[in-house]
């Protein structure tokens, strides 16, 4: 199983998140999501008010958020849920940080198919900056977490680094990824591989040339079925 | 090469698959989504489900159940107390897996479609596209088409002017790979701990909320108004028989130019890879094994996998299987122990708990994996190992436990003179180990 996460609950958390509350724009968000899910279905929103709850607490830390227990406990309140019930939650899925994270949390996927296409470089220099698996840099700009595969394989060795992926990585552009962050720039996510669209074969295209260049509409080119 | 027919790109069901052209709707309806959905749903609900069943379409999300025979099973007269319910698996973290994010952020119309005629065949109320926590972006795309669809009368009431109203959601995962196993899932989505739930009761009896639900992966759903469209013959002309239609396969690994691909169905793996991948880093004479399904299929050493079929029954008579079609491939220079002990790993990390074999085996599992890779292990650990995985595979809630025997089978399978050349480099080893648990 995932390791265990440790909760930490003291009077300073209590005082600084005690009165967490929706901000007018999330409350909003907050409605929309209830209207989703049945009447008496409200648990089926736990994990859209904790990642909703999340994000505010990132928007208000510039980092990526965490849940701080009474935040939890809002969101319990908020659906009329026992704590417990929504607690378990917050604890078993991997996105939801139980302790403060840095403005940017750098996820390096180590599973196989990236590490077959050199994930170990990708940590390399994740290294090489300071950082170390599981903790924040001291001036707080990164946390360091390895995850599973997250779907990018074809485009692999991958991060995910708060909402964005980048794909096609090396030493050298993992480097210069996390230098632009520092910097406070917006590196172009998705793959670095120059020339390189999405997942497609580098190169000449094997399939779907036409597409490249027009949205094609293949229809005219159909057989006439029955 | 073989007298196989490649796939020709006018039988491509997604063309923008590669997101060189917008997925918005007005680009997707230039395409070809969403061209008069009304007739396909006045085809009626069981002609719908006779021709997905003629189709020979077989679930894509790994297990390959036939599609059509699954809607069947849903109610004939749901009642307003007690809807029926679509269920869209996307929460895609099989490793290797990674096609059904390019539907949702390139072609994000043809699951929305898709959800709109699988859901009217099988008498659904709404479809709740369950859609893992990590795709971000993905899930943005997925928000603002669902959105478009609503904006044109597609979805929401009276669905294209047919007379239906059918609802589509959108509900985000938080990260566990659990989730995709059906239950769990329906536990996930009911704001719960994913872990499984004991069948009977199946889902098609009492599933989301208690009512009706049928799990379909994203790319089965996704193909069903083309399927519909061309006819089912004109699926099932590609792929050998019970094994048809096109397939988006996902090559990652020791190619050249690793992508994801839409095939015909029994691509032989040369061609695959010769066609579309730039053929094997360093050559054919350099291929070592190839994961052909996604991590929980057994590995195929390469002399085997040359010359097979890519599809369900070709890889069962290896040994492995199709899985989601997300093929591995190892070249030479893979340390292969640990490549599998990765793997490991990954089970160990995400087994949901609840049954002693998955969550103490899992973690036993990968701590010899892990000596098995340095060698520091007694060559009767190799054994005791294989019957461990025979314990805990079939003996578990899920398929989770399964999953993670199956992998270190084929391994011990087909490497099993390497795994006793790292102990006796070794010099023996250590003491077998004996403790159960962490
Ligand atoms: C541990 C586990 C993980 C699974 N993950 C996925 C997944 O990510 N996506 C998926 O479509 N099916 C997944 N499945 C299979 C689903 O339980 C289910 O069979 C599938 O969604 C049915 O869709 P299909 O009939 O269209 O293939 C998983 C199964 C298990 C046991
Ligand atoms: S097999 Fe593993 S993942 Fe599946 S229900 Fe049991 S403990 Fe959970
Ligand atoms: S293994 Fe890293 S994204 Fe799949």
């Amino acid at each position: 199983m995932a390791d265990k996460k440790v909760i930490s609950d003291t009077p300073e958390l209590r005082a600084r998140w005690g009165s967490f509350a929706w901000t007018k724009a999330n409350a909003a968000k907050a409605k929309e999501i209830r209207s989703r899910y049945p009447e008496g279905r409200q648990q089926s929103c736990t994990i859209p008010y904790l990642d909703l709850a999340q994000r505010q607490v990132g928007a208000e830390t510039d980092t990526q958020g965490w849940l701080p227990i009474p935040v939890i406990e809002f969101v319990a309140r908020e659906l009329d849920l026992a704590v417990i019930r929504v607690l378990e939650v917050a604890s078993f899925y991997t996105m939801f940080n139980l302790n403060p994270v840095g403005k940017h949390h750098v996820q390096v996927c180590g599973t196989t198919p990236c590490w077959l296409r050199g994930s170990d470089e990708v940590f390399r220099a994740c290294k090489d900056k300071g950082m170390v698996k599981g903790h924040t840099t001291e001036d707080g700009l990164f946390t360091l977490t390895e995850v599973e595969c997250m779907g990018n394989c074809a485009s692999a060795p991958m991060v995910q680094i708060n909402d964005d992926n980048f794909e096609d990585l090396d030493y050298d552009r993992t480097t210069a990824i996390l230098n632009a962050l520092a910097k406070g720039e917006s590196p172009k996510p998705g793959t670095q591989e120059p020339g390189r669209h999405t997942v497609e074969p580098v190169g000449e295209p094997t399939n779907l040339a036409a597409m490249q260049t027009e949205n094609h509409d293949y229809r005219g080119e159909w057989e006439k079925t029955a | 090469m073989s007298d196989f027919t490649p796939l020709a790109d006018k039988d491509r069901i997604f063309t923008n698959v590669y997101g060189f052209q917008p997925w918005n709707i007005d680009a997707a309806m230039k395409r070809g989504d969403w061209d008069n959905t009304k007739a396909l749903l006045d085809l009626g609900n069981d002609t719908i489900i006779d021709r997905i069943k003629a189709s020979g379409l077989r679930g894509r999300g790994g297990a390959g159940f036939p599609t059509g025979v699954k809607w069947g099973f849903m109610p004939k007269n749901p009642t307003p107390e007690r809807p029926s319910f679509l269920v869209i698996n996307a929460d895609e973290s099989e490793p290797g897996s990674c096609k059904d994010r390019e539907i949702i952020r390139h072609d994000p119309h043809k699951l929305l479609e898709g959800a709109l005629v699988a859901g009217f065949a099988m008498r659904a109320r709404a479809a709740y596209i369950y859609i893992r926590g990590e795709y971000i972006r993905e899930a943005e795309t997925l928000f603002a088409a669902i959105a478009e669809a609503y904006d044109k009368g597609f979805l929401g009431k009276n669905a294209c002017g047919s007379g239906y109203d059918f609802d589509v959601f959108c509900h985000r995962g938080a990260g566990a790979y659990i989730c995709g196993e059906e239950t769990a899932m329906l536990e996930s989505l009911e704001g719960k701990k994913g872990q499984p739930r004991l069948k009977p009761p199946f889902p098609a009896g009492a599933g989301l909320y208690g009512c009706p639900t049928t799990v379909n992966n994203v790319e089965s759903i996704a193909v069903a108004p083309t399927i519909l469209r061309r006819g089912p013959e004109w699926f099932s002309s590609f792929g050998r028989e019970n094994n048809k239609g096109t397939k988006l396969f996902q090559i990652s690994g020791h190619v050249n130019r690793p992508c994801v691909v839409e095939e015909a169905m029994s691509i032989p793996f040369r061609e695959l890879i010769e066609r579309h991948c730039g053929g094997i880093r360093g050559g054919w004479d350099n291929l070592l094994a190839v994961i052909p399904g996604g991590s929980s299929v057994p590995l195929v050493p390469a002399a085997q996998i040359m010359d097979a079929p890519m599809d369900f029954d070709g890889l069962k008579e290896l040994g492995s299987g199709l899985g989601t079609a997300a093929v591995i491939v190892m070249d030479k220079s893979t340390d292969i122990v640990q490549a599998i002990a990765r793997i490991s790993y990954f089970y160990k990390h995400e087994s949901c708990g609840q049954c002693t074999p998955c969550r103490e085996g899992t973690g036993w599992m990968w701590r010899v994996m892990e000596r098995l890779r340095t060698g520091d292990a007694d060559i009767s650990e190799i054994d005791t190992l294989f019957q461990v995985t025979k314990q805990v595979e079939g003996h578990t809630i899920c398929a989770l436990g399964d999953a993670a025997a199956w992998p270190i089978q084929g391994l011990i399978r087909h490497f099993r003179p390497e795994l006793e050349r790292r102990i006796n480099e070794k010099n023996g080893g250590g003491a077998p180990m004996m403790e159960a648990a962490e």
